[in-house]
């Protein structure tokens, strides 16, 4: 199994990658409301998204468990 | 569809990258001359590696009727050795008059150091002496930025024209202050450290795609050569037309290497009947 470091180490540029492209989704999304000039009808995805990057952004998760909370949560989209 | 692709490292792949490729529409690839992954120690290892894309890997090429161009440099991460920076610059002039060589590159930076922007200055210099192309790399990841910036301070205090350098490997952040400057940007697509095929796609339909070349990733490290394939799919994807990527991923190169004489491919229309 990886030390702490080795986990980071190993991870680090691929997380950066999907972090990105979260990123660049969000972008590509509000470049669209502003071309077409409104937004989606329903915007549950997006709101499911920041949900799950506030989750993400806690600090502390004792049961080490973000992998089980994320899929519960996305659950709730359609 | 035809394709070129502007930056591949052929001698780090297998033929059956050419065999795919060739399937897939790419008509054209073009090589600059890359870090091997260890520092070189001698001149001569450079002549002969140079000596290898020059003579030997289009003929590797032609078997899958691919056309097969170069560049020739000494890259940034061995620009630190000077004195071997300096006897290769003695001995590229030679291989610039190689019927497939396209110019000086990939020159750039990696760490932004004094040795790296003298050997910079010194392959632009060269280049222009000898009226060729450039290709300039930006450095990866925390350092892309800072040395994207130092590449246009340098270019700026020299006498260049901005219409015959390329400047690789440009992301959201550095994008704008490359075509800005007047320059061509190249975005770089790489399953993990670079640009994405999905991002490219943003940067084309944000940004004028005039000056813009789209590579995939094809070295001896984790890449990929259909990344390239990839962004074409996502780009027609979101409703864009074929003549509008045949623009970007043909007669975009065909446009900026076409400076060269040496290229003789040309732009192309499709045609509906």
């Amino acid at each position: 199994m990886l030390s702490p470091k080795q986990t980071l180490d190993t991870y680090f540029l691929e997380a950066r990658r999907d972090l990105l492209e979260v990123a660049a989704l969000l972008d590509r999304y509000d470049e669209s409301v502003s071309r077409e000039g409104h937004k989606a009808e329903d915007e549950s995805k997006l709101e499911s998204l920041r949900e799950a990057m506030q989750l993400l952004a806690k600090p502390d998760h004792s049961k080490a468990d973000r992998a089980k909370q994320l899929l519960a949560h996305f659950a709730k989209i359609d | 569809m035809q394709i070129i692709q502007p930056h591949y490292h052929a001698i780090a792949r297998t033929a059956q990258d050419y065999e795919r490729m060739s399937m897939s529409g790419v008509v054209a690839v073009c090589e600059p001359a890359f870090w091997a992954g260890f520092d070189r120690r001698h001149p001569e290892t450079f002549i002969d590696y140079f000596a290898q894309i020059s003579e030997f890997e289009p003929t590797r090429a032609a078997e899958f009727g691919i056309r097969h161009f170069c560049w020739v440099a000494v890259n940034p991460k061995e620009a630190e050795n000077v004195e071997l920076t300096n006897e290769v610059l003695k001995q590229m002039p030679e291989f610039l008059d190689k019927p497939n060589c396209l110019g000086v590159g990939e020159t750039g930076l990696h760490k932004s150091t004094a040795n790296e922007i003298a050997a910079l200055e010194a392959h632009v210099e060269l280049a222009m002496k000898h009226d060729q192309l450039v290709l300039i790399h930006t450095p990866h990841l925390s350092d892309k930025a800072h040395g994207t910036k130092t590449v246009l301070e340098v270019l700026s205090g020299m006498n260049v024209n901005p219409d015959k350098i390329w400047i690789d490997h440009v992301e959201e952040e550095t994008i704008e202050w490359v075509l800005g400057a007047g320059y061509w940007a190249g975005m770089t697509l790489y399953p993990v450290t670079k640009c994405s095929p999905r991002r490219a796609v943003d940067i084309l339909e944000k940004y004028s795609t005039e000056r813009l070349l789209v590579n995939s990733s094809a070295d001896w490290g984790p890449s990929d050569p259909f990344t390239l394939q990839e962004c074409i799919v996502e780009y027609r994807r979101r409703g864009h037309q074929v003549q509008e990527a045949v623009e970007i991923f043909h007669n975009n190169p065909c446009r900026f290497l076409g400076q060269n004489p040496k290229w003789d491919i040309k732009p192309i229309r499709i045609t509906e009947e």
